[in-house]
């Protein structure tokens, strides 16, 4: 059986598995929908969260962030998972406390005005649209791979298929669907990296793997890897070489957004009782953490792996030749991968060989000169590619390579179409509903969902033809919206008595400034081009496009303080609903507002 | 906060004072969450140069595990502290 079959039989496998579950659990009514949690054990739940929350930026682009920079990247696995503990203290509890169902409600009830409801709304789109950007990326790759065409044939193919799987639509609230996800995409993570550590290593523990000896070389892996990186240029993987001000800028920008991402908090104000909001939060940290000790293995793995690949005869012999290349088994990853348009070589200096180095680095420069090389010529490799090729580059059977493309789809598909979701019913609900047509038929509601969720996708899909970075990168992006507008309303909303005007204008300039300040350096709308500034040189001393969210998070706060100290104080019963949302007593189960 | 009106005036002060104990349990846990991963994994990583651990040395796997792991202590810790202290003041839920 070819591999092309064996990724269809597994990938179809776990299709017809979510489908089956879907079916026999579906959701009856909206609130059962709205409420998959209740009733459901936090470990569950936990399971199911930890599902919905790892999309394509953690599965398939995440590893191969930090295989290609090294402890700088760190940020993802510091910042993604941090997020939980502000979460599970600052706001899982009150919120499940105040017992609705959406962000925009607390805010709207909270802050006493349906012009904050709909700036909560506004946030939450913006957020949302380009987090599923992101997701795009991420399936464009694992189609483009897995059909093996084009990554833009593979995108299109992939926007479909998100389609269908959106409108298919309640399958999305169904937990134990989600579980079977979750299942899918950490066995498939898990099961090539312990390969490989193996190999590697002879520790069947990644995590574990990581830290200790290699094998063959009998030094400590990191050691052989930052040893190996030097030798060719690059930046040693274990060193800090980027800025460190900006470091720490993205690390908090990554955390407040986890913690003010409306489709994770939606998750903690289904739990039966504030209790379990708080185990909640831990359970699906513990599931998430699975995924997020074994990543940086992962990386660290691959890279030693395709350099070593790359250099056959040592670092100081001679090079892997084309001829290899395109007739040799172990690298017939490169001309599959060659076929996504997401990997290249070219043989530069006509030796008949391809030399991996870095050719920005003076210290190769008189290698190079001696030995009549002109530049690297492994001259593209995408690395969002990285996690999915992995199993590949180890040379793993192939039921395991099947197995990562099942996993990689679970993860981009379950979150981009539950993101599709989110921004549907908030501009079907509580936008238009909510808003602008209070007397909207449930047919015109529906209709009006469908066609939120048309025009989402067809936007990320034209934006995810030349999207503004990696899968990771892109959705960090989103993750700084949602920093800089949804989390500090929140948490001002249970901590703080800051009135309706401050929360207002706090979230429309934490946006805006945000917002502004990506589009300068990712283009207008993120339309190629556009941008006046690089996040090689950012407008703001070191800090990139990326990071900005904390910035915005910062001017969120202040201006709201600000407004509120020269505004009238809060009415007494939002006083008394601030007070009641501290103290669990009496929380009742969870409702639906209108 | 004085000026609610709740059940009774003792039980506002009890719901006070359990406020104030969240408080400090959460600025507790927040100064460990960013010692750990701020402090530790990026800023303090020099001062740990010297504690090697395999091939690297702490601030490295401070920043790519040791953090994670402090994490979910952390989130364990509140639930379970916070969930004592919601009995100490009488304000769970039936």
């Amino acid at each position: 059986m070819d591999q092309f079959t064996i990724n269809l039989l597994f990938v179809g496998a776990s299709f017809a598995l979510y489908i089956g579950i879907a079916i026999w659990a579906r959701a009856g009514s909206t609130s059962e929908f709205y409420a998959a949690g209740r009733g459901v054990h936090p470990v569950t739940n936990g399971m199911a969260t930890a599902a919905d929350w790892m999309s394509a930026a953690s599965f398939i682009s995440m590893a191969g962030l930090i295989a290609f920079v090294g402890y700088d990247n760190s940020t993802f696995l510091m910042g993604w998972t941090g997020g939980y503990v502000l979460l599970a203290l600052l706001l899982a509890p009150y919120l499940r406390k105040f017992g609705k169902f959406t962000v925009s409600e607390f805010i709207g009830d909270r802050f006493y005005s349906s012009t904050a409801r709909m700036v909560a709304v506004i946030c939450l789109i913006v957020a949302s649209v380009t987090y599923v950007i992101g997701q795009m990326t991420g399936v464009g790759v694992a189609f483009g791979r897995f059909l093996e065409v084009s990554n833009t044939t593979g995108l299109l193919i992939g926007a479909c298929v998100v389609f269908a799987y959106a409108v298919f639509g309640g399958m999305k609230g169904v937990t134990y669907t989600q579980v079977a996800q979750y299942c899918v995409l950490i066995t498939a993570y898990t099961i090539p990296a312990v390969f490989i550590s193996l190999q590697l290593t002879g520790n069947p523990i990644p995590a574990l793997g990581l830290f200790g000896d290699h094998t063959a070389s009998g030094e400590p892996l990191l050691a052989k890897l930052d040893a190996t990186l030097r030798e060719l240029g690059f930046a040693e993987y274990t060193t800090h070489n980027g800025d460190t001000f900006n470091m720490v800028l993205f690390t908090l920008s990554l955390m407040i957004g986890t913690a003010g991402l409306p489709h994770v908090i939606m998750r903690f104000f289904t739990v039966p009782r504030v209790a379990d909001a708080r185990w909640s939060a831990g359970w699906t940290l513990v599931f998430i953490a699975l995924l997020y000790l074994t990543a940086p293995a992962v990386g660290a793995m691959a890279r030693l792996n395709i350099t070593e690949m790359m250099w056959p005869n040592g670092l100081q012999g001679d090079a892997v030749s084309v001829q290899q290349i395109e007739t040799e088994q172990r690298y017939d990853w490169m001309t599959t991968w060659e076929k996504t348009g997401l990997l290249g070589w070219e043989d530069k200096n006509g030796d008949g060989k391809i030399q991996f180095y870095n050719d920005a680095s003076p210290a190769m420069e008189e290698r190079a000169a001696a030995e009549g090389w002109q530049g690297n010529e492994l001259t593209n490799f995408n690395r969002d590619i990285l996690v999915l090729a992995n199993p590949e580059i180890a040379n793993l059977p192939s039921w395991v390579i099947g197995l990562i493309a099942a996993g990689g789809l679970a993860a981009a598909l379950s979150t981009a179409a539950g993101l599709l979701l989110a921004i549907s019913s908030a501009v079907s609900h509580d936008l238009i509903k909510g808003q602008l047509m209070p007397r909207i038929s449930e047919k015109g509601e529906l209709m009006s969902a469908r066609i939120a969720m048309a025009v989402s996708i067809v936007v990320a899909t034209y934006l995810g033809l030349n999207p503004p970075g990696f899968a990771a990168q892109t959705v960090a992006l989103a993750f700084g919206l949602a920093a800089a507008s949804i989390f500090p309303a929140l948490m001002m909303g249970i901590f703080t008595k800051v009135n309706n005007k401050g929360a207002v204008a706090g979230m429309l300039a934490g946006l805006s400034v945000t917002l502004l300040y990506i589009f300068l350096h990712k283009g207008w709308f993120f339309i190629p081009d556009t941008n006046s500034f690089t996040d090689a040189d950012p407008l703001l001393g070191t800090i990139k496009s990326t990071s900005f969210g904390a910035v915005g998070a910062l001017v969120n706060f202040a201006v709201a303080f600000t407004v509120s100290k020269m505004t009238s104080p809060i009415p007494r019963e939002i006083e008394q609903l601030v007070e009641s949302v501290r103290i669990p007593r009496g929380a009742g189960a969870a409702t639906a507002g209108h | 906060m004085a000026d609610q009106s709740p059940p009774s005036a003792s039980q506002a002060a009890s719901d006070s004072a359990y406020w104030s104990a969240n408080v400090r349990i959460i600025l507790i846990s927040l100064a460990i969450w960013a010692l750990c991963s701020f402090g530790f994994g990026i800023l303090l990583r020099p001062l740990l140069s010297g504690i090697a651990v395999g091939g690297t040395d702490l601030g490295f796997w401070f920043a790519q595990q040791g953090s994670i792991l402090v994490f979910l202590a952390l989130i364990f810790f509140y639930a379970w502290r916070m969930n004592k202290l919601d009995q100490e003041h009488g304000v769970e839920e039936e």
